[in-house]
């Protein structure tokens, strides 16, 4: 209980502050940022599933559903409130992570993650096909409103953030204590060794499931907010280079900490906007060197930082096991 | 060792913050432009590459005043021109948050880019919501002004149903026999649109003629087998093509030994880019359009003879459309400037200005006279051509049978969604 009050404090703490850092940001950081915090919630989704030794390459998928369910209320049926929205996205995506989770859950190492994939690439091909949703040109939908109030220009930019923020920091909390519960702590236990699992009568199945349908509903959550962020949504969200993103910023972050992904999320769209402005020829390449720079002296990722007492490091014949 | 790593990593956060300090703002005899298109990818080879060295090209030359006349005087209104290239790769999502931040923290004053359909439409709304002049030089799709009014945003170029609409017409004014047509294009927004206008088209033009077949292979399929063998089955008078870059080489080389072209007169109608890549390779009798009357295709000026020498001596190849388009918006943009700086009195232009100069502007360019006459003057229409390749004496494929199309031969007119206008009948064309 102790431990629950000292995460919802730190929870708290954070929202707050980081939203006071989004009045003193320029307009262009902060949209940088609405986008990284929602890049961050889908990858805490991955983390989830990481922490059960899997790894989602079709996270675009649900972050893709989000999009378009909440997208297609806003523009079809102009509800634009951005928590109506936020609650459709999520669900939505969560109801179709339900459906699949119990195909998926029987998977592990690659062929999990090459399904995943599959079924994303399945979801792009749909879309790009249906020409009433815009087809591969996508929609555009209407700016958000927030509970009934409808801030100009600059305004809904720090109000959209604050729901992000706020999205995010909740998100976080409940993944830690999750993480910290003992359904959560029985997934870190699957990681390490599924036989012993079972063994001691736990469903590893059971344990998969529940954080694939975890990472669903927050994908769905990330999808939503950069919809509405961005005013258009194509089936791009669904292609497997959005998920691979998606899973470059979980392996920065690294599984260890729930809020090293918002930092790692936040420090790739930066090195790849800069590096995109003023090296355009060759801005690729330098995105690779960083990434390739983090995972040689941050093989644990930047949670591993701070994180380092909570898990240890795993032993080196961990990919041999499956 | 851990303090290493935080010293990395505030050294990295430190080095951002100070980049960020130091955007300067932009200085009043310095007009920068921030230009968008593709470096990598699928469309870079064909169309972002082309056009980023032609617009380096045409604004070098404009800063030193190299540029014939009209467009002789230095730079744009006297300022000189600074070019921001970003690449366009990435999807809607990376093109929104990178115009914003050319915008806000490049501060350009002028953005000029956009290949892909689906970046247009998801740039065109946070353009109109950031008050920034904003030119749309390429990309086809006739939804931008068709679903949505806008103030600052401008396209410079005709969008993609002319290209079906006159490729239509060209076989009506070659007198070709058709009874029956197929088509082959990629299953995406650009294949299907371009499809949908040319059989529109076909049904006014030829009432007779039937649809063999309509294909549409995946985007970027590289493979085109199956569909030569469909296509070779149905035997149609026409195969009809929006294929373009790799997609356009590979189905042009793979159906060449089948003896597709000879089967069927192929008609093309984005293909002018693959000419100097494939060589002698191409085959001949092909009708070929360029989205323009661009390259092979464009009229006799000065200006296209200057622009067509200088682009060839520079790089060692002939412009094909993707630089054409890119010198008509930034020609449109230079106009527009000097029309606000000669309103205002001399000083550099806002958003505003720009946008009322540009709106309902005219102006010459390399491809023929450029009229922003659609969409409440905010949508180009342009004079299109068309030809087939023919083998010159020494074998180099080159175009003949070259036919003109006025603009409002195959434009629809202002405020008439495209499609609609093709299936009445074309109301009010004027085609000479």
């Amino acid at each position: 209980m102790n431990n629950t009050l000292k995460v919802v404090v730190i929870g708290a703490i954070a929202a707050l502050a980081l939203m006071a850092l989004g009045f003193a940001m320029p307009r262009w950081l902060l949209f940088t940022a609405t986008k990284a915090v929602a890049f961050g919630i889908v990858a805490l989704g991955i983390v989830t599933l990481m922490r059960g030794g899997l790894v989602s390459f079709g996270q675009g998928m649900y972050y893709c559903v989000g999009a378009y369910a909440s997208g297609q209320l806003a523009a079809r049926y102009g509800v634009t409130d951005a928590f109506i929205l936020l609650i459709v996205g999520g669900l939505g995506s969560g109801l179709i992570a339900a459906v699949v989770a119990p195909l998926v859950a029987r998977y592990r190492g690659i062929f999990f993650a090459m399904l995943t994939m599959a079924l994303s690439m399945v979801l792009y091909g749909v879309l790009a096909k249906i020409n009433a949703i815009g087809g591969s040109d996508g929609f555009n939908l209407p700016k958000p409103t927030f509970a009934g109030f409808a801030p100009q220009d600059g305004a809904s930019d720090i109000a959209l953030y604050a729901v992000a923020v706020a999205t995010a920091s909740l998100c976080a909390v409940l993944c830690r204590l999750y993480y910290d519960s003992r359904p959560g702590l029985i997934a870190l236990a699957s990681r390490e060794n599924e036989l012993r699992v079972e063994y001691l009568g736990a469903s590893v199945f059971a344990v998969t499931a529940r954080n694939f349908i975890i990472a669903g509903v927050l994908a769905g959550l990330g999808g939503t907010i950069n919809a509405m962020a961005l005013g258009h949504v194509d089936p791009f969200f669904s292609y497997w280079t959005t998920s691979g993103e998606f899973v470059f910023i979980a392996i920065l972050g690294g599984y260890a900490s729930a809020i090293a992904v918002f930092g790692a999320a936040l420090i790739t769209e930066l090195v790849r906007s800069f590096s995109g402005s003023y090296f355009p020829d060759s801005w690729q390449l330098l995105l690779g060197i960083f990434l390739l720079a983090v995972i040689v002296f941050l093989p644990l990722g930047f949670g591993s930082l701070w994180a380092r007492r909570r898990v240890t490091p795993p032993p080196a014949d961990e990919e041999i096991r499956s | 060792m851990k303090i290493a790593y935080k010293a990395l990593l505030s050294g990295l956060l430190g080095a951002t913050a100070l980049t960020c300090g130091s955007a300067a703002m932009a200085q009043d005899d310095t007009l920068k432009i921030g230009v968008v298109t593709f470096l990598s990818g699928q469309a870079a080879q064909s169309f972002g590459v082309p056009a980023a060295d032609g617009g380096k090209l045409l604004v070098a030359k404009m800063n030193a005043g190299e540029v014939p006349a009209p467009f002789d005087t230095v730079g744009m209104g006297g300022m000189q021109i600074e070019l921001v290239l970003i690449d366009e790769a990435g999807g809607a999502t990376v093109q929104v948050q990178e115009f914003r931040n050319l915008v806000q923290r490049e501060n350009v004053d002028v953005v000029v880019g956009y290949v892909g359909s689906g970046d247009c439409l998801a740039v065109a709304p946070v353009a109109e919501e950031l008050k920034q002049f904003t030119i749309l030089y390429d990309c086809g799709t006739p939804r931008v002004f068709e679903t949505a009014e806008y103030d600052y945003v401008f396209r410079t170029a005709a969008h993609a149903s002319m290209d079906n609409i006159g490729l239509a017409r060209y076989l009506k004014a070659q007198g070709t026999e058709v009874s029956t047509f197929a088509g082959i294009n990629q299953d995406y927004a650009f294949g299907q649109d371009s499809w949908a206008d040319f059989t529109a088209a076909m049904a006014q033009i030829y009432p007779e003629a039937e649809v063999a077949a309509a294909l549409f292979p995946a985007f970027g399929a590289g493979q085109y087998g199956t569909e030569t063998s469909a296509l070779m089955s149905a035997q149609p008078d026409i195969v009809h093509s929006s294929l373009w870059g790799g997609d356009l080489q590979a189905m042009v080389l793979q159906a060449l030994p089948r003896g597709l072209f000879q089967r069927s007169e192929v008609v093309l109608s984005a293909a002018d880019h693959i000419l100097p890549p494939l060589g002698k390779q191409m085959p001949e009798g092909v009708v070929i359009g360029a989205r323009g009357a661009y390259g092979f295709l464009a009229p006799e000026s000065d200006l296209n003879t200057w622009w067509f020498d200088a682009y060839e001596a520079e790089y060692d190849v002939m412009p094909v459309q993707a630089p054409y388009r890119m010198a008509q918006a930034l020609l449109g943009l230079k106009v527009a400037v000097e029309k606000a700086m000669a309103d205002n009195g001399g000083t550099k232009p806002t958003s505003e200005e720009l946008a009322a100069a540009m709106q309902g502007s005219t102006w010459d360019s390399p491809g023929g006279l450029i009229e922003m006459a659609n969409a409440n003057g905010h949508q180009a229409i342009q004079p299109t051509a068309f030809g087939k390749t023919v083998k010159d004496a020494e074998g180099n494929i080159v175009l003949e049978d070259i036919v003109r199309f006025d603009a409002r031969c195959v434009n629809p007119p202002t405020d008439v969604i495209a499609l609609d206008w093709i299936n009445e009948g074309f109301p009010g064309a004027q085609c000479d």
